[in-house]
């Protein structure tokens, strides 16, 4: 009798339930290499929104030999990338950000439930993101010339230098801001040339797996930017000790310990380190603020070129 | 030394075309890079006993040279007894290695040079220019060969070498060779022409493969003369013209070169470039004539420990 | 035929007064250790004693990072940038002053000739002084913002090969940027940072912004350690780099580090060949190979190897190693007998590795520590002396056939401070030069510095700048 009546009490709680169509639920894969796999350990974790109510879908819990796959494929593509004029990673930058304003609602939404922002902040998050990522399309083919310079060496040489993507960068994404604070630490890598393994926000995957179909739809070339979702914990120290993995990011630890030992595990093989900023984690407020170059600079290697001048 | 030459050389002149282009495939040489070693070379520093056989190995190789519209028999013959004993209170002062004049004094300086080792050597092949038809410029090497000439310096057609008909400068030397007999003949690049390392390069491989003697920077009528980084691509050419023929060809700076500490820093090139056989009269000449008093004060000084003046010296 | 002996050449040391005894610089002024002990200096050449100096202990070591610490926070950051410019603009002109004094003194105690260190480092020195001095008033324009910060106390930990030059490179910027400095310079090679505080004293110089504690590995390690210090820079090996990377992770410190090498010198077949041998001596035997960006690796073309191997050994036939003070000398001694023993070592496995081993017949004085420009030939990737660095005048020759396997074996190796390439064609130059992974790329040239030219590597041979606009960033907190 009480099992009858919670029966016929159940009332569909997701948004298109609402006109009485079942949806299609969305499954929440890994990203890597282009392709949008399952965790090859077959795990995965709840993913709830930010007061724990709702859930709202299984995100993959990678593994390690997911981290190897995606250090990789990041590997693979990274003499295309970095090899592409910068006009044409211009352009794909671009691109990324016109299909992600296309998915603007989709995004709304996923922020929204998933940091518990009233509609009003999801949207100005979403919209902040967008115009991010259109700023750091603008860069693509800019920073040489903000970066680089030709020196006046003394001596009847012509000396230049020049600023190059350092190679694979792993980056753990902030773990609040979900899309604000991941695009802010993503685009900059990318956008000089640089291929990414980014470990997502472990309480709000979801709008980093969207990201990624909206990069899939881009003409960004498998692997560039490949996607985790899990525990960074868990995942982060065996990208910290990836002996081809060339930097790493570590703005989303925020704690100390594990930060120190991330970045101690890094000096294996003298990766660049991007420590986490002061008190740990993201501060929303943070990612409103004009980010500057140093996020490009971070990850860019400088190299100096003598040639005699001479007949 | 096992350098494996694909072509046989004699092939290489077989037309204009594989001439320029084993001219052109010899290798390239960098500015930079050449004027740096002649710079780094010219640091050595050379004192007491190493500056005393400079000295008098760099006296030895001149080749005391008047080559003015205005000389007359009676320079000549002061510039030859000033040749055979440069410093008048010093016997002990080695001769010079040749007096280089114009061929119509050659006879003048055959009389003046009598009884001694130094060599008479004639400018020819309408020196300084060249430009001559080239029954004109043989009747001149001809006349001073018969005059009693042993050294014939001879220029090549520099406007033939830039228009890079290389084929045709190889022949005029080849004939001047000829026509020199037993003289032996330097060949004059005029490397302030020619502008580039890489032509000089050229020129000397066409000179040496012709059949000079001596290969020489310049006519002095030219500025830039000689250099010491012209001179280094010079004696490279040479020491490898050695390792591929056997045959070993010397070089003659000439023109510009005035102070004693200049001279010995081409002996210093001569040495780590070329090495001990060209350290000789018969590897390596100085082309010049104010030099030899520098070369003289120096040596005095070395001699008797103070610095020496002019008025010592005889002006011819 | 007559050989041209060059006469001993000898620049007079008298000219350097070297105490028997020296404190350490702290607070402006030379002072007594507190904890620290003292050890001999020598004359690598000689073998002679030349002074005695402190290895600070960590007592020592807090006084200097405090009287930095005091400097930093008192008289140095109320100056304007202009006025630390012409602090800088001092110390360069008395540089310049004393500069056949410097080049004798870093002779004696490092070994290296005295055409070296006189011709090379010290007029460096005083660029590097010189071309700072100038952007201290002019952070604004250095694409940094509007009003970069400087860091606070610099540790800077510098090796034995070019001592002053060393100081230079990292005094300099971190001055023109307000830091203040403790500088430890290297064990064996003391005696010209020592004179180098001397300089400091004559011009003036706020006490306490640079301050000078020498010592050994451990000092080092106490410095680097130190809480109070905000900036680590170091030059040295790239295992003592990791272990620093390591002891500064997880706190605020910003580090730099500019490590070892193993750089592949490539020669095309159409390379100028008389430039490239000179470039190839250059490369590994300018400095007797004591450089990080050696080019400890000769990758030449097939092709033109047995005319290239020709010219090189013919050359090194005409290098002359001897008495570092003597004018003529183009190689001289061997730092240190620690430094000698591991070229030996890896020489050795060099030839067990079956590699051919060749030297010109070369005469070593009977004291001191010498080791003859050593060539071999026959070698591959997988040898150790193609993958170690020996830092020491020993060149390992390999082969390649194209440009493509010139870039693979060049770039295969996981460090990548500097490589070398020469060829005639300008489209070649900039095709290698795009793809070869090193922070300093010399084409038809090598062994060139400047202060305008930022310096340092890719990879495991570490990272940051030194140099140039970009030199400044590893000393302002952006």
């Amino acid at each position: 009798m009480a099992v009858r009546a919670a029966a016929t009490a159940w009332r569909p709680t997701s948004m298109s339930d609402r006109d009485g169509r079942l949806d299609v639920r969305k499954t929440y894969k890994l990203f890597i290499g282009g392709a949008f796999p399952r965790s090859e350990s077959g795990r995965s974790y709840e993913v709830r929104s930010a007061d724990g109510g709702q859930f709202l879908a299984n995100a993959a819990l990678a593994s390690r030999k997911d981290a190897r796959d995606a250090v990789v494929a990041a590997r693979k593509a990274f003499p295309g990338w970095s090899g592409a004029t910068a006009y044409n990673r211009g352009q794909v930058l671009y691109r990324v950000a016109e299909m992600l304003e296309g998915r603007r609602s989709q995004f709304v939404h996923e922020v929204g439930t998933g940091e518990g922002l009233k509609r009003p902040d999801a949207e100005a998050a979403v919209d902040a993101a967008v115009d991010r990522w259109v700023w750091y399309a603008g860069w693509s083919d800019k920073v040489h010339q903000v970066r680089g310079s030709s020196n006046p060496v003394a001596g009847p040489y012509f000396d230049f230098s020049v600023p190059e993507p350092t190679g694979v960068v792993a980056l753990v994404a902030p773990p609040a801001s979900s899309l604000l604070g991941l695009v802010s630490v993503l685009a900059p890598v990318i956008v000089t040339g640089n291929t990414a393994v980014v470990v997502a926000s472990e309480s709000a995957p979801l709008p980093a797996i969207t990201l990624a179909e909206v990069l899939a739809t881009s003409d960004l070339p498998g692997g560039v930017v490949n996607l985790l979702t899990g525990r960074p914990a868990e995942i982060a120290p065996w990208l910290a000790s990836h002996m081809d993995v060339n930097a790493i990011d570590l703005t989303g630890i925020g704690d100390p310990e594990l930060a120190t030992e991330l970045e101690t595990a890094a000096a294996e093989n003298l990766k660049r380190v991007l420590r986490p900023p002061v008190g740990g984690g993201d501060r929303a407020a943070d990612w409103s603020a004009d980010p500057g170059v140093d996020r490009m600079h971070a990850f860019l290697e400088t190299k100096t070129v003598w040639h005699p001048v001479g007949i | 030394m096992t350098v494996t030459v694909p072509v046989g050389l004699a092939d290489v002149t077989a037309s204009n075309d594989t001439l320029r282009r084993f001219l052109h495939g010899l290798p390239g040489v960098d500015q930079v890079g050449v004027e740096a070693r002649a710079a780094m070379l010219a640091t050595r520093s050379i004192k007491t006993t190493a500056k005393a056989f400079a000295l008098d190995l760099a006296i030895r190789m001149v080749d005391l040279t008047t080559l003015e519209g205005q000389d007359t028999p009676g320079k000549v013959r002061a510039l030859c007894a000033k040749g055979r004993r440069p410093d008048p209170t010093d016997p002990t002062c080695p001769p010079v290695a040749a007096i280089c004049i114009y061929g119509d004094l050659v006879p003048t300086a055959v009389e003046a040079l009598a009884g001694s080792d130094i060599h008479v050597a004639a400018v020819a092949t309408a020196f300084p220019s060249g430009r001559a038809p080239l029954d004109v410029k043989l009747a001149d090497t001809k006349a001073a060969v018969a005059a009693g000439a042993d050294e014939i310096d001879m220029v090549i057609d520099r406007g033939a070498f830039l228009a890079g008909r290389y084929l045709d400068v190889y022949d005029e030397i080849a004939a001047t060779k000829q026509a020199s007999g037993d003289a032996h003949l330097k060949v004059i690049l005029e490397t302030g022409e020619l502008a580039t390392y890489d032509n000089v390069r050229r020129a000397s491989w066409l000179a040496m493969l012709a059949g000079g003697d001596f290969i020489k920077t310049s006519t002095g009528k030219v500025s830039p003369a000689a250099t010491l980084p012209v001179t280094l691509v010079m004696l490279e050419a040479a020491r490898d013209f050695r390792d591929q023929t056997g045959r070993q060809v010397g070089v003659k700076a000439a023109g510009g070169i005035r102070a004693a500490k200049d001279a010995v820093r081409y002996l210093v090139v001569v040495n780590e470039v070329a090495g001990d056989d060209w350290l000789s009269p018969d590897g390596f000449r100085f082309g010049a004539s104010s030099l030899l008093n520098d070369l003289l004060m120096q040596r005095q000084k070395l001699a008797t420990g103070h610095y020496a003046g002019p008025d010592y010296f005889t002006l011819d | 035929m007559p050989t041209f002996d060059y006469a001993p050449a000898p620049e007079s040391p008298s000219i350097v007064d070297i105490q028997p005894s020296y404190g350490l610089f702290i607070g402006g002024e030379m002072v007594e250790p507190v904890d620290g002990t003292r050890f001999k200096t020598v004359n690598p050449a000689t073998e002679e004693v030349l002074s005695e100096v402190v290895a600070a202990g960590p007592e020592d070591v807090d006084r200097a990072v405090a009287a930095a610490r005091a400097a930093y926070d008192g008289a140095w950051s109320r100056l304007s940038g202009r006025d630390r410019g012409k602090y800088l603009y001092r110390l360069a002109r008395i540089v310049q002053e004393r500069s056949r004094e410097l080049a004798v003194l870093e002779s004696i105690d490092n070994g290296k000739p005295i055409r070296e260190s006189r011709d090379v480092d010290v007029p460096l020195v005083a660029a590097h002084f010189f071309y700072y001095a100038g952007w201290a008033d002019k952070l604004a324009y250095a694409g940094f913002g509007a009003d970069p910060r400087p860091l606070g106390v610099a540790a800077q930990v510098i090796p034995w090969n070019f001592p002053l030059l060393m100081l230079a490179w990292k005094i300099a910027p971190a001055l023109a940027c307000g830091n203040t400095v403790v500088l430890k310079p290297a064990e064996t090679t003391p005696l010209t940072a020592l004179a180098f505080a001397d300089i400091c004293r004559q011009a003036d110089l706020p006490p306490g912004v640079v301050n000078i504690v020498t010592g050994a590995g451990e000092t080092g390690r106490t410095l680097v350690e130190h809480r109070g210090v905000d900036k680590v820079a170091f030059t040295g090996s790239t295992e003592v780099g990791r272990q620093i990377a390591r002891s500064v992770a997880g706190t605020r410190k910003k580090v730099t580090l500019e490590l070892g090498g193993k750089a592949a010198n490539v020669v095309f077949d159409d390379a100028p060949l008389d430039q490239a041998v000179e470039g190839i001596v250059n490369g590994i035997f300018f400095n007797q190979g004591h450089v990080c960006c050696a080019g400890s690796r000769l990758l030449v073309q097939e092709s033109v190897a047995d005319e290239l191997l020709a010219g090189l050994k013919r050359r090194l036939t005409t290098l002359r190693l001897g008495d570092p003070l003597d004018k003529n000398t183009d190689i001289g001694a061997i730092n240190s007998a620690e430094q000698l023993d591991k070229i030996r070592m890896l020489s050795e496995i060099g030839e067990t590795e079956g590699a051919e081993r060749w030297s010109p017949p070369c005469e070593l004085p009977e004291r001191g520590f010498w080791f003859p420009p050593t060539v071999f030939t026959g070698v591959s990737q997988s040898h150790r002396i193609a993958r170690e660095e020996i830092f020491g005048p020993v060149l390992s020759v390999l082969t390649f056939r194209t440009p493509t396997e010139a870039v693979e074996k060049a770039n295969n190796t996981p460090y990548g401070l500097s490589a070398g390439v020469w060829t005639e064609k300008g489209s070649r130059i900039l095709w290698m030069a795009q793809r070869l992974r090193a922070g300093v790329v010399w084409a038809n040239t090598f062994n060139r510095f400047d202060p305008t030219s930022p310096f340092g590597g890719y990879k495991e041979s570490g990272y940051g700048r030194e140099g140039g606009r970009h030199g400044l960033e590893a000393y302002l907190d952006v």
